[in-house]
């Protein structure tokens, strides 16, 4: 039954799918909660010219994606800092940028392929290497270190930037780590998901897990628990029905969302219905309104 | 001019300047709020309130002048936990749920920094909560609440680490007449427990028998420095909104009147 537990490539893409469900959503809370949930998207566009590099340079494109990943993001981070009307247009460039350097570097190098390509943008089972799963972990295990360590101090400064500054924390080193943070991310989900989609695992489920969570603990830990299932169902969703790993993750993330959001609305208004006080009721009756008792027979 | 009897400036602004863009928000603000002191900071809109409390606390930077919290020259002020601040805010609320306990623990932050919190930190959140009275609403989310709760979670986090001086960012815009009773309270018996309390306020409101002194600007300049100006006839009424013109010949301008 369970099969596709055999082949060692499932193994590894299985440990790299557990470890991008996990740490995907546990950096992009605090994405979200900044309200820049497309951040981890332009991290992954960035990315593409670090994979592109890998190839040209013969070595490791993970490693390499990764370097050119946190400089994208300590750029972005600065744009964010210092620019100010325009620093939309300024991202803007980076992120097309990226991704244009990317395909152009792939097809440079003797490596590369479209074949390639299309691996890393939107995930593949059997590219994940011994090497890659190595840098996989090391990096989730950072990722976790930040996220769950600091979850006080990230929490504040995501917030409530001014009045973080104003507790005295280091809020600009903070800033740096969270963006150093999702672009490691970014490259730990990017064979597993592909780099178009991994922002996707960052913010869905999150959003699913808000639907129903009324803390902002229930609701890391909620959505964490749906990004390992959903990254574990469609990983192994892939394996038997030969579709792309990282498009079944993110419809099954999205697919997570809708029933939690059905499920929130009955759940919420049962609890206005039952929760509040009698303080917050009206105590009045309202003589005007009309009943069917008020119609007329005619 | 303080007497040597003067107990220690605990905020001190002197000739505070700063633009926005290329305009002068502030051309040499003089302020200074004594220990112990409730000192309100008003005027009409633009006039440079909001910029000169966020000046004193480092939020905007000043093109001149110099500013001191405890004697101490504000580049060089790292004792945050004295400080405790609520920026001018309608809500409370992130993009991500957040009880009122989370959002209040946060104000913690100045005194734990990088470190995990003990028992005495988590007491004085509980105590923070109580004082703004929301005890019983402390695990709920804050996204649940009405606009003068939320500027109760966000007054209660500035309690939480348990400060000598509250520098507060007009607490009472947006709040309903009930919740502003609430908030004077509570800063009533702040003030009785000794803190200086500086608070950038559009009207005086229900927290008048509280204030100590108040400081008037226009257009970036102190007009009043002193006794706090009687509001008379509807402009007394807390839901007033000064927009009405006046003669441009009209004497002195409290923003109050403006």
């Amino acid at each position: 039954m369970l099969e596709f537990l055999n082949p060692p490539f499932m193994q590894r893409a299985l440990i790299a799918a557990v470890l991008v469900g996990i740490t995907a959503p546990a950096i992009g809370i605090y994405l979200v909660q900044r309200r820049q949930a497309l951040m981890g998207d332009g991290i992954g566009h960035v990315a593409m010219t670090g994979v592109g590099l890998g190839f040209l340079l013969s070595t490791n494109p993970v490693w390499m994606a990764t370097l050119v990943a946190v400089a994208g993001s300590v750029v972005m981070e600065l744009i964010r800092w210092y620019g100010r009307t325009r620093g939309d247009i300024a991202l803007a460039m980076l992120f097309y940028g990226g991704m244009a350097g990317g395909v152009m570097l792939i097809n440079l190098s003797d490596t590369g392929s479209n074949a390639n390509l299309t691996s890393f943008l939107f995930g593949s089972l059997s590219t994940v290497s011994e090497e890659d799963v190595t840098a996989i972990v090391v990096l989730a295990a950072f990722v976790v270190l930040v996220t769950v360590g600091l979850r006080r101090q990230l929490f504040a400064v995501s917030q409530d930037e001014e009045f973080a500054r104003v507790t005295g924390l280091p809020v600009r080193a903070l800033n740096l780590l969270v963006a150093v943070t999702a672009a490691i991310t970014v490259t730990v989900a990017m064979r597993v998901v592909g780099l178009l989609l991994v922002s996707a695992l960052m913010v869905v489920p999150v959003a699913a897990a808000q639907q129903i969570a009324k803390s902002f603990k229930v609701t890391f830990v909620l959505a964490v628990v749906i990004g390992t299932a959903v990254a574990l169902a469609g990983t192994v969703t892939s394996y038997y029905q030969d579709v792309p790993p990282g498009a079944t993750i993110v419809l099954l993330a999205i697919a997570a969302f809708i029933v939690l959001t059905a499920l929130a609305t009955p759940l919420a208004r049962r609890r206005a219905k039952g929760g509040g006080s009698d303080a917050d009721r009206c105590t009045l009756e309202v003589p005007a309104a009309r009943t069917p008792k008020d119609d007329v027979q005619v | 001019m303080p007497e040597p009897s003067t107990p220690e400036a605990v905020i001190s602004m002197r000739g505070a300047t700063a633009t926005l863009g290329a305009r002068a928000v502030l051309r040499g603000v003089d302020l200074t709020v004594h220990r112990g002191e409730v000192v309100a900071l008003l005027g009409a809109n633009g006039s440079g309130k909001s910029t000169a409390v966020r000046s004193a606390i480092g939020q905007v930077p000043l093109t001149g002048g110099t500013v001191e919290l405890f004697g101490t020259p504000l580049r060089r002020f790292r004792a945050w936990s004295r400080v405790g601040y609520v920026p001018q805010r309608t809500t409370a609320a992130g993009g991500v749920p957040a009880t009122i306990r989370e959002v209040v623990s946060s104000g913690r932050l100045s005194r734990t920094k990088l470190g995990l919190p003990g028992r005495a930190d988590r007491a004085a959140v509980d105590r923070a909560i109580e004082l703004v009275g929301l005890s019983d609403r402390a695990k709920d989310s804050v996204n649940a609440l009405s606009g003068g709760q939320h500027q109760r979670v966000l007054i209660a986090r500035a309690l939480a680490s348990e400060p000598e001086v509250l520098i507060m960012d007009e607490p009472m815009a947006g709040v309903d007449l009930a919740s502003q009773e609430i908030l004077a309270s509570t800063l009533r018996e702040q003030v009785a427990g000794g803190a200086t309390v500086l608070l950038v306020l559009h009207e005086l409101g229900a927290l008048e028998p509280l204030i100590d002194r108040a400081i008037v600007l226009r257009d970036g300049c102190v007009m009043h420095d002193g006794p706090p100006p009687e509001a008379v006839g509807q402009h007394a009424l807390p839901g007033h909104d000064h927009v009405h013109p006046h003669a441009a010949s009209e004497p002195v301008r409290t923003g109050l009147l403006t």
